[in-house]
């Protein structure tokens, strides 16, 4: 079987996959070997334009998925229909330690090869199809089903791989290899929500409003070049890094690439997988502060930061000498997800709107103040972010008022040597303590 | 028959005596003894067979009289053995030698970059207008690390706890590649290293060591460290802003220099720290480098004499490139230079020049991929030279890869050259690849400078239109952005080794 390079140490290469390869039964053998750069997983890169929303509670108070519905239903025209989803963050406190997978399926047999596949690699806590309620609109829906998964110590030690690390090869795995199966979640304590529709259709179907989280993201569509996929529809999650995005990111080519080269595999039809890879990268597996993953991925301008300081030039020269191949470049603004709170970001010359506000605890961002208006008619603030400032919402449970603005120091985001901030344990733990 | 030759002119000179006012500027200006008068004021009368058709003569005669044409002689017909090969055989069995040439490959190979093809922005994204907004081609090469370590709690903001190694900043993705004083001049020389420093960019002795007189412009050179060691002490290595090993060049792989002695006057020999006069060899290998484990050692003999310069290992693109490259980076380069067939020389043997090695543009797409596949990419930057004509030319190589572009042709058609190929004489009336007094002095530096000057600006103008119109500010959002490219014509294995879909293929 031909190798291919999983480079958490960049020399290493490993015969077949760290997994042992994919023990699938039939015919279906997968192809481990190297792949093109382009490929029939790829025919083509959907483009898009988008509505986008999200509201973090800094203090981990739970809000209904009503609310993130509503937000995104007054962006109605930002969509065509053709795609829309939601990330909840706290909506499993019974299953908060849990990897949650939330699986679309084409068919019966994707689905039997996929949870051979968990069942071999995983220990299966709970399982059960995501409820679904009929909604006009919403048709040729895929088999949606949702795992609570532990993974025996012992595989992880035979693997010597981190449990998060675990998962992601597991999630390339199905995603790349596995024909008619794709992963929209694999987070803890969290979930995508996603599929063909509006963003209140699909909002509705997945009846949300039956769960409470303290942050949600939410993404209506407007695909400019390809068909409705319900894999397709934002977010895009790894891990409990959950991306939506409005705009193009016209430095895919070189973002993925770059990615590939840490094990990576861009596989979804979509620019803004590299988003939530890169996140993904800086962040948990470079233990990169997320100010700083921010200024990497959006960054100054040379003349901005020939200004600056010297030990702030100094750095952020090498941010950019670093990162380069990383930066996103062209019109974006992305929310980010995830256990510790929620990212908004523009890009460096802020070619997609976001716009932001802050209301006690909570804070909003959306591509429209009307977004954030309908579920909070009066905030305290409300600004336009500037190009590349991002905005950023900490769940701190012991401190409500946390949050830091953009570009401020964080007193808990230390730079943590072992590939995971202080603060991702720190947040981590108040989490599970916001489950119980 | 001694004196008789089968070769017949390859050019034919005419003299317009209508307008010709007989001042006998062109019997001035031709470094090639074209012309002879039979007295002052008379018509100049041209030897057509000495002619190269460097347009000096034409240049500069002030009543527009002189022309220069094709030699009409018409061989009889064979695409078989062509009229040059024919020319070749009777000029061997005239006298017994090596064919030797200058400048690049001339042979009508497939011209990779010729069937690349840029994207552009329409719609779905913005294009963006680079006179309104900024565009951004600063250029670092040398190694990187993986990721950085930043301390977010230090009292005056985030530090940078990493040390990263040091680079070499480019304001643009440009420099000019090697070429030694001895086979170039010294307003050569003066010229680049005065642009260099204009264009915050980078120039490049060559093997021939650095003239004291450019020490003001040290920081804006690389200094190179050749299988002579012409010219290399430790004053030297130091001096330089980088040290480029040179193993091998794009025009002749695999084979050493030549730099006859009529060339090493005082200046030369001075420089080179050989004795005037005599003939200067390169060897073809250097003879303390017999394999990779002695490439390390002298990378890093080099970096511990230089205090960490980047160090760049300069090698030809050959067949199997790409695990050379390999193993050069893992040796400690910061830079891999790679030279395609196409790059120039001051001298070569025409069948080295004209058929050994490989296209820039391939080279450069496995090298950089097989870089990403070990991991390793962020090790070493990529300098892409050998053949680079134009901003597209550019703009392709680092869309395919490369961190910059290294022109060396280029830059002395700017100073003048007429690609005559006739280097290896040194003889050139335009007082580029000569050292001959009264041929040099044709040469103003400053001149010279200004129009290399202007040549790379008005390449990195183009550029950032290139950038604006693919919808990006920054130069690395292009650099190894392959998805940016289409082929047209190419076939399908050349394709997927470049890592370009055919046009017509969207995202």
């Amino acid at each position: 079987m031909a190798g291919y390079t999983w480079s958490t140490h960049p020399e290493r290469t490993i015969s077949t996959g760290p997994m042992g390869g994919l023990p699938l039964p039939g015919t279906r053998t997968p192809d481990l070997g190297p792949r093109p750069a382009y490929g029939p997983e790829a025919p083509e890169r959907i483009l898009g334009g988008c509505g986008l929303m999200g509201v973090c509670d800094e203090s981990g108070q739970r809000m209904s998925g009503e609310v993130a519905i509503r937000s995104m239903a007054s962006m109605h025209d930002r969509g065509n229909g053709l795609g829309g989803g939601f990330a909840g963050y706290g909506i499993y406190p019974e299953f908060a330690d849990c990897f949650c997978f939330h699986l679309l399926y084409n068919d019966e047999m994707a689905q039997e090869d996929t949870e051979y596949y968990l069942g071999r690699h995983f220990l299966t806590v709970a399982e059960e199809p995501i409820p679904t309620k009929p909604v006009r609109g919403i048709e040729d829906e895929p088999l949606l089903m949702r795992y609570f998964l532990d993974i025996a110590p012992e595989r992880l030690e035979e693997t010597r791989l981190s449990a998060e690390d675990y998962v992601v090869h597991a999630v390339m795995d199905v995603n790349s290899y596995i024909d008619g199966a794709f992963v929209a979640s694999s987070g803890k304590n969290m979930g995508a929500f996603k599929g063909v529709g509006f963003p209140e259709e699909i909002g509705e179907f997945y009846r949300l409003d039956e769960y409470e989280g303290w942050t949600w993201t939410g993404h209506g569509r407007f695909p400019t070049n390809t068909p409705g996929w319900w894999g397709g529809a934002h977010p895009f999650v790894l891990l409990d890094y959950s991306i939506v995005h409005n705009g193009e990111i016209s430095s895919y080519g070189i973002n993925r690439r770059y990615l590939e080269a840490f094990g990576y595999k861009c596989t979804l039809r979509t620019d803004t997988e590299v988003v939530t890879y890169l996140f993904d990268l800086m962040l948990r597996r470079q233990g990169l502060p997320v100010e700083m993953a921010c200024r990497a991925l959006a960054s100054p301008f040379w003349s901005e930061i020939d200004r600056m300081p010297e030990p702030q030039r100094r750095l952020f020269t090498a941010l950019r000498m670093v990162y380069g191949p990383a930066l996103l470049n062209g019109p974006f603004a992305v929310v980010l997800g995830m256990g510790e709170g929620m990212v908004a970001l523009n890009d460096r010359i802020k070619l997609r709107p976001l716009v932001a506000a802050r209301d006690g605890c909570r804070v909003f961002v959306a591509s429209e103040e009307s977004a954030i208006r309908e579920i909070c008619p009066r905030p305290e603030a409300s600004w336009m972010p500037k190009a590349g400032e991002p905005v950023i919402a900490r769940l701190v449970r012991s401190d409500p008022a946390g949050s830091e603005a953009a570009g401020q120091a964080a007193p808990t985001a230390g730079n943590a040597p072992a590939g995971e901030s202080a603060w991702t344990k720190k947040v981590g733990s108040a989490g599970e303590v916001a489950a119980r | 028959m001694s004196e008789i030759t089968f070769t017949t002119p390859e050019f034919r000179v005419r003299v317009d005596r209508d307008a010709c006012r007989r001042c006998g500027r062109c019997v001035h200006q031709c470094g090639w003894g074209v012309y002879r008068r039979s007295g002052d004021g008379e018509y100049p009368l041209p030897d057509h067979s000495r002619c190269v058709a460097c347009h000096r003569c034409v240049t500069f005669c002030p009543e527009a009289a002189l022309t220069i044409e094709r030699h009409p002689l018409a061989y009889k017909e064979s695409d078989s053995l062509s009229p040059e090969l024919r020319k070749a055989i009777w000029r061997q069995a005239e006298t017994g030698g090596v064919m030797l040439t200058g400048m690049g490959n001339d042979r009508p190979y497939l011209r990779v970059f010729d069937h690349l093809l840029l994207d552009a922005c329409q719609v779905t994204n913005p294009s963006i207008d680079p006179l309104r907004e900024p565009m951004e081609l600063r250029t670092h090469l040398g190694r990187k690390p993986d990721s950085v370590e930043v301390d977010m709690v230090a009292s005056d903001g985030p530090l940078l706890v990493s040390e990263l190694d040091r680079q070499l900043i480019l304001e643009t993705p440009i420099l000019f590649g090697g070429m030694s004083y001895g086979s170039v001049s010294l307003n050569v020389h003066r010229a680049l290293a005065m642009a260099a420093k204009e264009l915050g960019t980078y120039m490049n002795t060559g093997e021939g060591g650095l003239h004291a007189e450019l020490e003001p412009y040290q920081d804006h050179i690389i200094v190179q460290c050749a299988s002579g060691r012409f010219g290399v002490d430790s004053e030297y290595l130091q001096a330089g802003a980088a040290v480029e090993i040179k193993i091998g060049q794009g025009a002749k792989p695999g084979i050493g220099g030549h730099l006859p002695g009529e060339k090493i006057d005082l200046q030369v020999s001075v420089t080179r720290m050989i004795p005037q006069g005599t003939d200067a060899l390169s060897p073809a290998p250097h003879h303390d480098i017999y394999s990779i484990e002695d490439l390390r050692q002298l990378v890093y003999a080099i970096k511990e004499a230089t205090g960490y310069k980047p160090v760049s290992v300069k090698i030809a693109c050959v067949h199997n490139v790409a695990a050379i490259a390999s193993g050069v980076v893992r040796a400690g380069a910061d830079i891999v230079y790679l030279d395609g067939f196409r790059g120039g020389t001051g001298a070569a043997p025409v069948i080295v020049r004209d058929h050994v090695g490989i296209p820039v543009e391939i080279a450069l797409a496995v090298v950089d991929q097989r870089l990403r596949d070990e991991g390793i990419r962020n090790r070493a930057s990529i300098v892409a030279a050998g053949g680079i004509r134009s901003s597209a030319d550019v703009a392709k190589a680092i869309a395919l890869g490369a961190d910059a572009c290294a022109i060396g042709t280029a830059a002395l058609v700017a100073l003048g050259c007429h690609l005559c190929q006739k280097c290896h004489t040194g003889r050139c009336s335009w007082g580029i690849c000569t050292q001959r007094p009264e041929l040099t002095r044709r040469l103003d530096p400053e001149w010279g400078a200004e129009r290399v000057v202007n040549l790379v600006r008005a390449w990195s103008h183009e550029i950032a239109e290139v950038l604006g119109a693919l919808g990006v500010n920054a130069i690395e959002s292009l650099r190894g952005s392959r998805e940016r490219l289409r082929s047209l014509g190419l076939d399908q294995t050349t394709g997927e080794l470049l890592g370009v879909k055919p046009a017509g293929l969207g995202h």
